[in-house]
């Protein structure tokens, strides 16, 4: 019957392309396509709007703010005119600072935030232990937390990363909790019948089932992170692009300002790519059924 | 059934032997709710499923045809009454007991192929080039040897509903459940699909309960007729289908079939008049809509 099929097939196939070749068969059918003119379209009327206000027509009270071309004169510098560019070392040693606590502080979240969510979706005993306390903790805002976490906790490093951990794992840990009651009652019972322990179940039903909620979870958890990292490296830190925008307007240095908001966002987007990429690589079932919508 | 599991690496070329248990129901009911506002569903219900017959359960929609595969398959309790498998109660669900869900129940993150090992997989029965044999034989079977590598989401609805099939046969259950299958599905492959399975069906005569809405359906496939009254639900009567096998589907144009066909619909139109009274529709159109049901 299988052969049958595979001889009446009469079209060839030629191999898909793998790696960089793949890569740049996307890119090039991509231009084919409206997006990569519309994103350029977009990125250049914002900054123009940016450089109008600030340069161009120089707008009452825009005109303190560095316009754009001030901003990628200094950024690009090998001589900055206020002190930070792409070839300093201090601008270097704030995104490594940040991005050392966001990797701490993301990596805690998820390793406690993902099991705590797993096991609450799946038992509700465990979640009648937890649930109220996290959803009475979960609406203080962060910045409230910020006190708290200098007196508890010794020497810069400890409450900016605490900060950062509490918010992302509010997040991952709900909508962990939210993925496994997604999970449709039925792939239960065909487990159930198939013969699964209760530990099957979590493995093979449980863990998959949630995992596209925890992903959604995750690229939220992420961006909480980044916020509430640099709300708090701007009330206590020493280092971090935080640290960097707060003390630059203090010492009304406003480009480097300018510079490090930029370098967040940037850097903020990546790290969201990042965990996305890793959600379809673990994810290709999830993956391909949105491609079949069309997505 | 015991000793069938153990021997289960024999049974691949043994279909003939397995699959032939019986089940009792005896004055099963079942409620849901609270104590003040409780809804039976199923009340009193006695019958048989027979050894190596073909049962087919029909009754309007709604009347708790799903809530008996739920007691059948042990996903939950009877109230009263008790079910028998092989004069042995059930008390949970099982592997000698394999359920088709009525909308798709295969894992989504699993590909064809691994939904249709997961049962023996997890519970060790069959392993290695045994168990890879043995699914790529129901796999070509069913005519997805060439989509096995493929998640179910990319399949066909049809296609699903094969996998479902070779899913729950390669655990060789002595009893095969399924709930309103084919519901879904369009009409060319309803009776694509009511075909195939009556050659699977027939090739080795499995002990099966099929539940339906459709009643050509429902002569078409069974051997025995249980049809149901309106929620909650009872046993109006129990028709035996004496058409010949193998089946095609023009019998259901001779004399015979549809002399079963008026039977059953008029007790079933009977039960669709007394639902539509009870919700307060104008006596006049309950009183001129007599039961003729036309061919």
């Amino acid at each position: 019957m299988a052969q049958a099929a595979s001889k009446s097939k009469n079209t060839r196939r030629t191999a898909p392309p793998k790696g960089f070749a793949l890569f740049l068969y996307r890119l090039k059918k991509s231009f084919s396509t409206p997006t990569p003119y519309l994103t350029i379209a977009g990125v250049g009327l914002w900054i123009f709007v940016y450089w109008l206000l600030c340069e161009g027509l120089r707008v009452d009270r825009f005109d303190k703010i560095p316009g754009p071309v001030a901003v990628a004169r200094d950024w690009f510098s090998p001589e900055p005119f206020q002190g930070i560019s792409i070839f300093t070392e201090a601008y270097w040693n704030h995104i490594y600072v940040s991005c050392r606590r966001i990797a701490i502080a993301f990596a805690i979240a998820t390793g406690v935030g993902v099991p705590l969510g797993l096991f609450m979706g799946w038992s509700k005993k465990i979640r009648d232990y937890i649930f109220p306390i996290l959803e009475t903790l979960r609406p203080i805002p962060i910045l409230a937390w910020v006190p708290l976490a200098i007196l508890m906790l010794p020497g810069f490093e400890a409450p900016v990363i605490f900060l950062a951990t509490l918010a992302s794992l509010f997040v991952t840990t709900l909508n962990t909790m939210l993925g496994v009651e997604s999970i449709d009652e039925e792939y239960f019972r065909a487990a159930g019948c198939l013969g699964s322990s209760n530990w099957d179940i979590f493995k093979n039903v449980v863990v998959p089932g949630a995992l596209p909620f925890i992903f959604t979870g995750l690229q939220i958890s992420i961006g909480v992170a980044w916020f509430s990292l640099v709300a708090a490296e701007m009330v206590s830190g020493d280092h971090g692009l935080g640290y960097l925008i707060v003390d630059s307007y203090v010492n009304s240095v406003t480009i480097p300002m300018v510079i490090g908001m930029l370098t967040l966002g940037l850097i903020g987007w990546l790290t969201s790519i990042l965990v996305r990429s890793l959600g379809n690589y673990l994810m290709q079932w999830h993956v391909r059924e949105l491609a079949l919508q069309g997505r | 059934m015991q000793q069938e599991n153990s021997k289960g690496a024999a049974a691949a070329s043994k279909d003939y032997a397995i699959g032939k248990s019986k089940v009792e129901l005896r004055n099963v009911s079942k409620s849901y709710g609270e104590e003040w506002d409780e809804q039976t569903v199923i009340e009193d219900i006695s019958f048989e499923l027979t050894p190596g017959d073909l049962t087919v359960v029909v009754g309007p929609s709604g009347c708790g045809k799903s809530t008996l595969v739920n007691l059948i398959a042990g996903f939950e309790r009877p109230d009263s009454g008790e079910i028998l498998l092989d004069g042995k109660r059930v008390t949970g669900p099982g592997k000698d007991r394999m359920v088709v869900f009525q909308e798709t129940a295969l894992m989504p993150w699993q590909t064809t192929y691994e939904n249709v090992v997961f049962g023996p997989k997890l519970r060790g029965d069959m392993r290695g080039k045994e168990l890879k044999d043995e699914a790529e034989r129901l796999l070509a079977k069913v005519g997805l040897y060439e989509f096995m590598h493929k998640y179910p989401l990319q399949l066909s609805g049809g296609m699903q509903r094969r996998a479902e099939l070779a899913r729950a046969l390669i655990n060789k259950p002595s009893i095969l459940i399924m709930d309103e299958p084919f519901r879904g599905l369009d009409a060319m492959s309803r009776g694509l699909m009511q075909e195939f399975f009556l050659r699977l069906f027939e090739e080795n005569h499995r002990t099966n309960l099929f539940v339906t809405s459709e009643i050509d359906e429902a002569i078409f496939l069974a051997d025995r007729l249980v049809i149901l009254s309106n929620r909650p639900a009872q046993v109006r009567k129990v028709i035996d289908i004496r058409l010949p096998r193998p089946r095609h589907y023009s019998m259901l144009n001779s004399q015979e079939a549809y002399d079963y066909k008026r039977e059953a619909m008029s007790i079933l139109h009977d039960e669709a008049m007394r639902s539509f009274s009870s919700t307060g529709v104008s006596s006049d159109f309950t009183e001129n809509y007599t039961a003729q049901p036309n061919a």
